[in-house]
């Protein structure tokens, strides 16, 4: 399949207060492909995550410098609108966070914040982001029911739904994973398969093997610095860098 | 051996000293109901005072009470509530601004309640009634000017807002960082995630802090003593420049100001029962509205 770029970070900087966390991070994330973040604790993947969608905005003192450009249009613009940004740009967290309210409504909760209320229209997007997100099955046959109600994979699979509803172009996921058991994980893996297809995927990720499964491109940080990025197979067969080599193949981190 | 001596002593300690306080309270309870019970009528809840308050019932301190609580909180739950709400969700963590806040609100949350009397009296009756006065009445009529029931509505309001202000924050910080990220990251902007996400998972809290800081109002008796509480009326208040009576206040006259003790001692009993029953009554609200919510939000 032919590359094209998505997402394009130039000389991205960023400070917690003075303390640096990324620095000079340049790379091109291309449309509709999986790319992973890996790298030890405290290496700035998770951070640099969050950049994408305009996460870090929460924290204070948090500084940022350089261009990140999805589309072309910088996301760090003055005029940029973040709301409209992060319709755009979706995001799955470490640990699954339904609302306390029910599997409709938390998969409903994204269109009806934009002023969706039909509720045909709702409906549809309904079933139609559970079905993407591989629980429809599991779950068309008590809508009502508490999306806490659900197991740890459904519950992750039931945030997915909630993201997709919105219709983004781009999914973020932060260790969707970590906390699930193994049947969950290959469920999530598998449906990150099918969500490529539409979809483009940023996904950080502890385990070197879900890696190796899921992306299509790997980037490699190391203390707040891009290593080194690749395709995922040469990554984990012939990385360029020694570095990379040793951490891949457990040697550190 | 010294670390289990010292274990036992420690349960004997904790568990008398819980003992005592039910003792207390139970002798306390007791003691005013058996001698208030004979005088526990229908008529005694609906008739006023009678000869000089030996006989008749408290039927205007009832309602002066009631309607105390709801004009005080119509003027101080909103305030409180959008105070905490700012508190919690907008203010900077830590900048001078938010620092002074929280110093005015504990400071205020201290301050003895006769000294909110005595600023309700200077600042509502004394500058705001005689500026109203001077706008909307006639000269020489003092309308506004003048101890009643809004004035000490309004000092009791300023009284209650510290705590409405730091039970509504309590209830708003319980909400789980998470919510409010995965709302933010749907696209929802700040307020869309606080109206959707963060006040439907803390109404219970809300509601429950907000009726327990009305209970505290409903019977303290210093901030009205000089703002509107009156010593004997005959009819009810019937607009908010009337002055009115209170439970609370019904209780320190009779038991000061009575020519016959011995007349007033049943009658004194029988409306301490009815504010306590006024204040566990609204306890019981809220422990009720939690309970149910909570119920609600589990199935």
């Amino acid at each position: 399949m032919e590359k094209k770029p998505k997402i394009i970070v130039e000389n991205l900087q960023l400070f917690y207060g003075k303390k640096q966390a990324l620095s000079n991070i340049n790379l091109t994330i291309s449309e509709k492909f999986v790319t992973a973040l890996i790298g030890p604790s405290g290496c700035g993947k998770s951070t640099f995550l969050r950049t994408l969608n305009r996460m870090n905005d929460l924290i204070d003192n948090v500084k940022i410098e350089g261009k990140i450009k999805i589309d072309g249009e910088d996301i760090y613009s003055s005029d940029q609108d973040i709301v409209a940004l992060r319709k755009r740009v979706g995001m799955i967290f470490q640990k699954s966070n339904p609302f306390p309210k029910s599997i409709y409504e938390n998969v409903a909760f994204g269109p009806r914040v934009n002023g969706i209320n039909d509720k045909a229209r709702l409906d549809e997007i309904v079933e139609r982001s559970l079905k993407r997100s591989a629980l429809w099955e599991e779950v068309k046959d008590d809508l009502s029911k508490s999306g806490l109600s659900l197991s740890g994979g459904q519950q992750q699979r039931l945030c997915i739904a909630r993201a997709l509803a919105i219709d983004p172009e781009i999914i973020l996921m932060d260790e969707p994973a970590s906390a699930l058991d193994p049947i969950s994980t290959a469920k999530i893996e598998e449906l990150i398969h099918e969500l490529k297809k539409m979809y483009t995927i940023v996904i950080v990720t502890h385990n070197m093997q879900q890696a190796a499964r899921v992306s299509d491109f790997t980037a490699f940080f190391y203390i707040g610095e891009l290593i080194e990025y690749d395709r995922t197979t040469k990554i984990f067969t012939n990385p360029s860098l020694k570095q990379t080599e040793d951490y891949i193949s457990g040697r550190f981190g | 051996m010294k670390n289990k001596i010292i274990g036992n002593v420690a349960i004997v300690v904790s568990g008398l000293s819980t003992l005592l306080i039910i003792a207390v309270l139970f002798y306390m309870l007791t003691e005013i109901f058996i001698n208030g019970k004979d005088y526990l009528t229908w008529e005694f809840l609906t008739q006023s005072p009678t000869e000089g308050m030996t006989a008749g019932g408290i039927f205007p301190a009832i309602v002066g009470t009631v309607l105390l609580v709801l004009i005080m909180s119509i003027l101080g739950v909103p305030i409180g509530t959008i105070t905490a709400l700012y508190l919690s969700e907008y203010a900077k963590r830590g900048s001078i601004f938010t620092k002074l806040i929280r110093f005015a609100v504990n400071t205020l949350a201290g301050v003895p309640s006769i000294v909110f009397g005595l600023f309700g009296l200077g600042f509502f009756v004394q500058f705001i009634g005689t500026g109203m006065d001077k706008v909307f009445s006639s000269p020489d009529q003092v309308i506004w000017a003048q101890p009643s029931i809004l004035w000490a509505s309004a000092t009791m309001a300023f009284l209650t807002i510290p705590v409405v202000i730091v039970s509504v924050e309590e209830a708003l910080r319980s909400v789980p960082q998470d919510y409010r990220a995965a709302g933010l990251a749907l696209g929802a902007t700040k307020w869309q995630t606080i109206r959707k996400v963060v006040i439907p998972n803390s109404i219970s809290g809300i509601l429950t802090g907000t009726i327990l800081a009305i209970g505290r109002g409903a019977g303290e008796v210093a901030p009205i003593l000089f703002t509107g509480a009156a010593y004997f009326l005959p009819n009810l208040p019937n607009s908010l420049s009337d002055q009115f009576m209170n439970l609370g206040y019904h209780i320190y006259i009779m038991a000061t100001q009575s020519t016959d003790v011995e007349a007033t001692k049943g009658i004194q009993y029988a409306t301490v029962s009815i504010l306590l029953l006024v204040t566990f009554t609204l306890n019981l609200v809220a422990v009720l509205i939690r309970y149910k919510i909570r119920k609600k939000r589990i199935i």
